[in-house]
């Protein structure tokens, strides 16, 4: 639930050539800049750089934490691409769930914020309000609270069974478990919708007056100046989104049970990688798994930025 | 649609969406209080009477550990994050924001791409590495990383934060032959002050929350989380033992609905901010 800004960070201003003596004297007030990065500095390469250079050696390791690893080339690799049905589910399960759930939750934020937006007087009770589940619904116990909803005998199966549709435990039906993870997703609408209520009350009121006056409708308006100009908004939004929802772990284990059931319908990807690693210890495999998803997200990102050239507009970059 | 209608529609919504968004919550709330025979059989909300004994089973905890200790060994790790996030990420973000020096922009960009990286990618060397320093079972792989500023977000945060502060003070902090520590500490962590608290509460929340890393590393019961104990707690009983679960969560989500109610406009706003600010 982290927000990054939707504009790249300021570049640095170019600077003029500097005399010698102030370049001396910038030379000399770099180590406190050093002192200062000391901590960031030693995390970076000790949790950061140096542990993604070994995932990336133990990948092609057999490895089970307690004998030094045994090279295998890229056998992991080609068990999980050809030989690992239960890998290819938990794709499927985790693609499924980001394809509807991003959406959806995005959607959902969207319609709020706009809600919001023309509400006046309540509006800050209800952004609030919105804004809660989203603290809540990473926690173990909301977890628990959506797997018993949606149990046998919980609230979902019996009203929906009160109007004729029976669907008894989603909890325990492989075809819809997972939907019980996208619904509490969905649920957390509220972050993205700070964000979206933010963004259209920095459109500037005079666009949608000037529309109003070519004889735009409220549709027209939507379709003119909304999207566009908070296209930057909903993008950052989707890439973010997307990152972490690749990323859901605690629902998963949690309606499951920790084991990704019933018939691994809900093997989430990292849940199939805990196991893998934690459980069955084979941790060269689990890197392996962990580096599919880092080139992976880093392939979907990549294209997203691309595609975005043509449907992200930023007024700032207007006659350019 | 009528004027009358136009006006009210809005507020309609609204409130009917707030009552689904909210039903969850009234649900854990209603049956955290609810009798045993009550859990399954009565759809009711709220129960006949309230079981307050699913709360005094819940205190008692879980494998012989109180819930006294659970809630403190989690306060423990939260605050230990709370102080590790907010020191290093704002001594990070000072140097990034304010002073120059060579590989700054390599430096930056490489923060900037840790935004994006999945953790498990790191999870299992540095798993490896917390074993040989016979730190398994221990606190710190959940504390130590904070104190190294392993989370971008907050340095990215925090850089955008002082960037947008002016500079005069800081300059004539300067002219007045102040060094960069004297204005870091004087001048510019003062003004950051609403950044370092938006980092502060979400890295309180979201360390509260936190199951995974808790998960791997930690194994004694006495040294378990009011997270993990909640978890041990469903494996171990049973849907008849549905009270004193809710109970149970309930007490675990109260600090994060404290934190929610005191600091809503930090939080509302700094999630707005953040997103936005070039």
């Amino acid at each position: 639930m982290s927000t990054v800004s939707t504009r790249a960070p300021a570049p640095d201003r170019p600077s003029p050539p500097e005399p010698p003596a102030t370049r001396r004297r910038r030379r000399e007030q770099q180590w406190p800049a050093y002192v200062f990065l000391t901590p960031w500095m030693l995390g970076a390469a000790v949790l950061t750089l140096v542990p993604m250079a070994v995932s990336l050696y133990l990948s092609f390791t057999d490895y089970n934490l307690f004998d030094p690893p045994h090279w295998v080339g890229l056998r992991n690799y080609t068990e999980m691409l050809t030989e690992d049905p239960r890998f290819w589910r938990s794709v499927g399960t985790t693609l499924l769930y980001v394809v509807i759930a991003v959406p959806l939750k995005l959607g959902l934020a969207l319609g709020a914020a706009m809600l919001l937006r023309n509400l006046g007087r309540g509006r800050a009770f209800y952004r609030s309000a919105f804004y809660a589940p989203s603290l809540l619904g990473a926690s173990m116990s909301i977890a628990l609270v959506w797997r018993a909803l949606f149990n046998d005998g919980g609230t979902v199966s019996e009203v929906l069974g009160s109007i004729g549709i029976n669907t008894g435990s989603w909890v325990g039906d492989p075809d819809l478990a997972v939907y019980v993870v996208v619904l509490l997703t969905v649920w957390q609408f509220g972050a993205p919708m700070v964000i979206f209520l933010a963004g259209l009350q920095q459109i500037s009121p005079e666009l949608y007056e000037a529309a109003a006056l070519d004889g735009a409708g409220r549709w027209r308006q939507f379709v003119s100046v909304t999207v566009p100009m908070l296209s930057p908004v909903v993008f950052f939004n989707l890439v973010l989104e997307m990152i972490q929802s690749f990323q859901v772990f605690t629902p998963a284990f949690a309606v499951s049970g920790g084991e990704g059931g019933p018939a691994d319908s809900t093997m989430f990807y990292t849940l199939y990688l805990y196991e893998r690693g934690f459980t069955a210890s084979h941790m060269g495999y689990a890197a392996a798994m962990a580096w599919l998803l880092l080139i992976a997200i880093g392939v979907i990102t990549l294209i997203l930025f691309r595609t975005s050239r043509s449907w992200v507009f930023y007024a700032d970059e207007e006659g350019r | 649609m009528n004027l009358t209608t136009r006006r009210w529609m809005p507020h309609t919504i609204a409130v009917v969406g707030l009552l689904v968004l909210l039903y969850p919550l009234a649900w854990l709330l209603g049956t955290s209080l609810k009798p045993a025979d009550e859990v399954v059989t009565s759809l009711d909300l709220w129960p006949s009477h309230l079981e307050w004994s699913n709360y005094t089973t819940a205190l008692d905890g879980v494998s012989g550990v109180p819930v006294t200790r659970l809630l403190w060994n989690s306060l423990l790790i939260a605050g230990g994050a709370v102080v590790g996030n907010v020191v290093s990420c704002s001594l990070a973000a000072y140097a990034f924001a304010r002073l120059r020096f060579r590989m700054r922009k390599v430096m930056f960009a490489f923060m900037v791409a840790t935004l994006m990286l999945p953790h498990h990618v790191v999870l299992i060397p540095q798993y490896i590495i917390f074993n040989r320093l016979g730190m398994v079972d221990t606190y710190w792989p959940l504390i130590l990383p904070k104190f190294l500023a392993t989370e971008a977000f907050f340095v990215f945060l925090i850089v955008q934060f002082m960037r947008n502060l002016p500079r005069e003070l800081e300059e004539s902090a300067r002219i007045d032959g102040c060094g960069a520590f004297r204005t870091y500490w004087s001048i510019t962590l003062p003004l950051s002050r609403p950044s370092l608290i938006t980092t502060a509460i979400f890295t309180f929340i979201w360390t509260w929350n936190d199951f995974f890393t808790q998960l791997i590393y930690l194994f004694a019961p006495e040294k378990f989380t009011i997270t993990l104990a909640l978890r041990s707690f469903v494996d171990q009983s049973s849907i008849s033992a549905y009270g004193p679960m809710f109970a149970m969560s309930v007490i675990s989500v109260l600090p994060i609905v404290l934190f929610f109610f005191v600091f809503q406009r930090y939080l509302v706003q700094g999630m707005a901010t953040s997103g936005l600010k070039g």
